[in-house]
């Protein structure tokens, strides 16, 4: 029997769609590529007009136009968070080294928010409470913890979702912050 | 009795009796529109299927924003600029979903214009006369209708 070149078509257009397929499940596999985290819709946008108010009991409170003026980290907290706990450490050491973070905090009980920054340390240079939610709905935020790279000129320029690791913080957080400062 | 307990028993709804809209046409839109919109911590429901606080919050955003007089495709556009189209359950017709949309149409052309091919080609070589039989093949044919063994 011969081979004609038209039944190599199907076997041709099979590999192709094996090797397609194959390739997305290497990236969810050995890739190490994470499908559950979704792309932000909010990168390279301006970051959402907000005005929030003081946790209960601290008098600074955050809105937009605080995000002008330096490069920082927006990240979105809340006591009941416990990956927050986990990624806590993350956040005093970028605020050690000089780095401008500012805190969301997202549903969550006035009295319960001081005591976890009593008890952990305060990496924050000012807080908004959100008390609702309704902010970090307008940041797109979906999960938590979740930081956000904010530019000087107070655009959002990544997302990070979930806790910042400390391996994380070198070879992603750091170098961002440095692009950022020198758009 | 067990035929009484399942007429009677209603489904389990996410939806709270607080979020609930006094306006009844308005909270049937607020439905068919949260059927529409993921929610982004179970990924596979809607919003309206889902028990996460994210889904509730979402849920009240679109009584606010249809109350507020938006369009159900205003509301939809302003979940869609803060979570992006991973938000829609139906995946909207765009450039970046051309294959997504059109891909099962091609396969689906291409496999009947494969087989259309392939009986064609059955059919011309079956209604062809065919080669001659040579000498050989001609007394092989001959022997074996005489029954004789070779």
């Amino acid at each position: 029997m011969t081979l004609r070149p038209l039944t190599l078509v199907p076997v041709g257009i099979f590999s192709l769609i094996a090797i397609v397929l194959g390739f997305y499940l290497w990236q969810v596999g050995p890739g190490g590529k994470d499908i559950s985290q979704i792309p932000s819709a909010m990168i390279d946008k301006p970051a959402p007009q907000f005005d929030l108010p003081a946790i209960a009991g601290r008098k600074d409170g955050l809105k937009t136009a605080d995000l002008k003026g330096q490069v920082s980290l927006v990240n979105v907290w809340a006591s009941w968070c416990q990956p927050c706990r986990a990624e806590h450490p993350a956040l005093m050491a970028l605020a050690k080294d000089g780095v401008t973070v500012f805190g969301i905090n997202s549903k969550d009980k006035p009295e319960n928010a001081r005591r976890f920054l009593e008890g952990l340390g305060n990496p924050f240079a000012r807080i908004g409470a959100d008390a609702k939610g309704r902010t970090v709905i307008d940041w797109g935020v979906y999960g938590y913890p979740e930081t956000f790279v904010v530019d000087a000129t107070g655009r959002i320029r990544y997302r990070h979702v979930g806790p910042i690791n400390p391996g994380q913080l070198d070879s992603i957080i750091r170098p961002l912050l440095k692009k950022a400062a020198g758009r | 009795m067990f035929l009484f307990i399942l007429l009677t028993s209603l489904p389990a709804l996410a939806v709270q009796p607080d979020e609930i809209l006094k306006d009844a046409t308005l909270e049937a839109r607020a439905r068919t529109i949260s059927k529409e919109l993921r929610c982004l911590v179970c990924q596979n429901q809607s919003i309206d299927d889902s028990d996460a606080p994210l889904a509730r919050d979402l849920r009240i955003l679109v009584r606010e924003r249809l109350s507020a007089g938006d369009s159900g495709k205003q509301t939809i556009a302003f979940v869609v600029r803060r979570y992006g189209d991973f938000v829609l359950l139906r995946p909207p017709f765009k450039s970046s979903t051309l294959i997504l949309w059109l891909g099962p149409v091609l396969i689906l052309i291409s496999g009947m214009a494969g087989i259309a091919i392939w009986h064609r080609r059955r059919r011309t070589a079956s209604a062809g006369p065919g080669a001659p039989l040579s000498d050989d093949e001609r007394a092989r044919i001959d022997t074996l209708l005489a029954g004789k063994p070779d």
